[in-house]
């Protein structure tokens, strides 16, 4: 690859220096009460545990609150509970009527907004801006969209039959974004009639135990939902109970095979949504500015803890100077800092193990030759920070282009042709997300074909919504979140889980009768032959 | 009857790299080219129905109304499938209304090499309701044939041959499922596999090593001829597993 300096400097720029600083304009968090500690909630009510342990805000490192730390007796009983509710009560229940409960659920975390928003800034780091305009807003809608669901599945499913519940899900989701991963999970499984046991990462507990409020206060029929704390042993608890019917996981690709791995030979249905590496292609006749707003909104959103962040940019030769030149000027307006802020950019690192591996992999990159940028800020002694960063001079095989750094880090590379542009960005074992950016509709849908990516980003980047399918390619998992793409996973649908009827047909016309089993049955005797 | 290859690793891995070369080039033609080739191995197969009736009577021991009725079916699934390839994205794509102002719309895609455990069943029948919804959407498929009447794969072999179906689009080999189950799921240039009537060791075998590339896996129940022939044995739910969907996103504005 061709050595990419920065453009000469012709654009004009505004100038503030140190002269104009931003006045601190910082969202109260008054209103948001917590306990000193919290239990699992359990068939409708918190109980308390064997041992607990902290949730922290990674901006000041102090305690907002204890969690328990779920044992396998307490797995067993979440699963237990979402059993029994199951069977007793909400396989049953009307579609119209489960809409009802998850439509009021979405009404009360609207209602709670403000209060969701800074909790999850404090529990998690990401500044208030996104928690309140991004997550919380995509939560309420996420649990509205699917709660439509509910009572018209029939026409969600192509095909005779209609798809039923599957049981119980036992569902693993990571600290990125806590409560629009919580909503993700558990809006679809209760739609279609299932019963939940969720695993919030255990950095981020605190909206999920908040949910459990509202759901609680929605009056959703106890066990439904039930919600354990803890890192992966509890995860891998849930995973192996045997009682589990579906595991639907988000999270990195090791721990995603490692689950796959554990459920081989079992007839528990598993979805995945991994890992990422997503290339962000600029094209030389794409609007630049916009593009490198792109490229800032691609990488920087949410500190770069974004499975789908367009964390490898890629630039066509001739506006590479320019474009890297752009960038620089963003990147030193960007502010770093405490995420209650309203004028925050980028927040704290979510926890110190995640600083440490950001650190380890910029370390590594420099090793390697290839060359670092980062704005001057300054950072807060407290809290766990990292200023956006960029490098250029990256080829392929290097460690920060190929693995999942997961933090405010950007690789930039340059290509010459479409095809070669298409030939890196398809150079990596992940398939989550890629970004397009180019005026030329031909070129950009040609670009977007070629890709083997779950998502598309044609000048535009980060865009999520409850309608909208969501998942990976390749090593990026399986299975599709949002929208009617969504409700599969969930669902056993008769044409799709045909099983074999017990009696040897008399007549060569096996029953019509929809099988209630999950699909993909173990292998039946071989029958005979009826020639 | 006849000396049947046993393949081996080797003969897997090079039929692995022939179904690479073919499969962009065959999710490349249209979906309605594609479809045009699955009826024509209709029509081909159609063309030698004498010759599978009494093969299927010879070696599979099936009765004459029995020959005639799977191949039948294995001919008209042929045109069954055929007639999805240009639908199947608009049954089951998107045009999603997101609150934003993109346009947003998801399609399902291939989703590249896929090797099938062909059932044991309906030596005719069984092979092409694996193959036909595997390739219709544009994936490359590695066939494996164990069953008491392998010599029926290798004339539906000649039937592809003179389809105008792309070399390499579909390998067939003959073999022990046994030998073979521990060199498919872990291969990297395997992306998902199907496997009928599999049994627990081998499931779980095929699980295990193929979590290490995630590969995509889908198992289902064998079936008896008669029920191979039931109209429940063909659906669009047997071409779901083998694509991805993409969800392609572009701003609306002036």
């Amino acid at each position: 690859m061709a050595n990419v300096d920065a453009a000469p400097d012709t654009a004009r720029e505004l100038l503030f220096g140190d002269e104009w600083a931003y006045a601190p304009a910082p969202q109260s968090a008054d209103h948001v009460r917590l306990a000193d500690r919290y239990g699992p909630f359990i068939d409708g009510e918190f109980r308390e545990a064997d041992e607990y342990f902290p949730s922290i805000n990674p901006a000041t490192e102090e305690t907002l609150a204890e969690v328990g730390l779920a044992t396998d007796q307490v797995v067993d009983e979440a699963v237990g509970a979402a059993r029994t509710a199951y069977e007793e009560h909400w396989r049953d229940l009307p579609g119209g009527e489960r809409a009802k409960y998850i439509y009021r659920i979405g009404r009360m975390i609207k209602e709670k907004s403000r209060e969701f928003a800074v909790l999850e800034s404090m529990d998690g780091g990401k500044p208030i801006r996104e928690s309140r305009d991004m997550d919380i807003p995509l939560v309420a809608a996420h649990f509205f969209h699917y709660a439509g669901w509910a009572d018209k599945l029939e026409y969600a499913v192509p095909g005779p039959g209609r798809p039923q519940s599957l049981g119980v899900c036992g569902q693993i989701i990571p600290w990125n974004f806590p409560l629009l991963m919580a909503a993700w999970k558990i809006a679809p499984a209760l739609a279609t009639g299932n019963t939940v046991v969720i695993k919030p990462a255990e950095t981020t507990p605190l909206t999920a135990i908040k949910l459990a409020e509202v759901i609680q206060e929605a009056g959703l029929p106890p066990g439904v939902v039930n919600i354990v704390h803890g890192a992966g042993g509890v995860g891998t608890a849930i995973v192996e109970h045997d009682d589990v019917d579906k595991i639907a996981f988000t999270g990195s690709t090791a721990v995603g095979k490692q689950i796959q791995k554990q459920l081989a030979g079992s007839d528990t249905r598993l979805t995945l949504e991994l890992g990422g590496k997503g290339a962000n292609i600029v094209f030389e006749d794409a609007p630049l500015d916009q593009a490198v707003k792109g490229i800032v909104d691609g990488i920087y959103f949410n500190q770069g803890h974004v499975c789908c962040a367009g964390s490898r940019l890629l630039v066509q030769e001739s506006v590479a100077g320019e474009v890297i030149t752009k960038l620089r000027h963003r990147l030193s307006t960007l502010r770093v800092g405490d995420p209650l802020d309203k004028n925050t950019d980028i927040g704290a690192i979510n926890s110190r193990r995640q600083l440490e591996k950001i650190r380890s992999l910029v370390e590594v990159g420099e090793q390697e030759g290839a060359e670092k940028f980062q704005p001057a800020c300054d950072l807060p002694e407290k809290g766990f920070w990292f200023p956006p960063t960029f490098f250029t001079n990256v080829t392929q095989s290097h460690r920060i282009a190929q693995e999942e750094i997961f933090g405010p880090v950007l690789t930039v590379s340059t290509f010459r042709t479409p095809e070669e542009a298409v030939e890196r960005a398809n150079n990596t074992e992940y398939g989550l997300a890629s970004g397009i950016w180019s005026d030329k509709g031909s070129k950009l849908f040609s670009i977007s074909q070629a890709l083997k990516n779950g998502v598309i980003w044609g000048n535009t980047y980060n865009k999520f919504d409850p309608a909208s399918p969501f998942g990976g390619y390749k090593e990026s998992g399986f299975g599709r979140e949002g929208g009617v793409h969504g409700l599969l996973p969930y669902l056993d649908v008769h044409a799709q889980s045909w099983q074999p009827r017990t009696a040897a047909p008399t007549n060569g016309s096996p029953s019509t009768k929809p099988a209630s089993s999950t699909s993909a049955g173990g292998s039946p005797e071989p029958k005979a032959d009826d020639t | 009857m006849a000396n049947i290859c046993r393949a081996s690793r080797k003969d897997f891995r090079d039929a692995v790299v022939a179904a690479r070369d073919a499969q962009e080039g065959w999710a490349g033609r249209s979906a309605f080219n594609r479809g045009q080739i699955l009826y024509r191995m209709g029509e081909m197969l159609e063309s030698r129905r004498p010759a599978f009736v009494s093969e299927l009577a010879d070696v599979a021991g099936y009765d004459r109304d029995e020959a005639e009725a799977e191949v039948d079916a294995a001919i008209d699934r042929l045109v069954w499938y055929a007639g999805w390839s240009d639908k199947f994205a608009q049954v089951f794509g998107s045009v999603n209304p997101v609150a934003s102002s993109h346009f947003d719309f998801t399609v399902p895609e291939p989703t590249g090499v896929v090797a099938a455990f062909t059932p044991r069943q309906a030596p005719l029948l069984g092979l092409v309701s694996c193959m036909a919804p595997i390739i219709v959407s544009g994936n490359a498929a590695i066939l494996i044939v164990e069953n008491d009447a392998p010599t029926l794969a290798l004339d539906l072999a000649e039937v592809l041959e003179t389809s105008d179906l792309p070399g390499g689009v579909v390998n067939i080999l003959t073999g022990q499922r046994e030998e073979l189950r521990g060199h498919v799921g872990g291969h990297r240039d395997v992306d998902a596999v199907l496997s009928v009537g599999a049994s627990t060791e081998e499931r779980t075998v095929l699980e295990e090593e193929g979590a290490e590339s995630v590969t995509r896996m889908e198992f289902r129940p064998d079936r008896s001829p008669a029920e191979w022939r039931s109209e429940e044995s063909a659906s669009p739910y047997w071409i779901a597993p083998f694509v991805e969907f993409k969800t392609t996103w572009h701003p609306v504005g002036r």
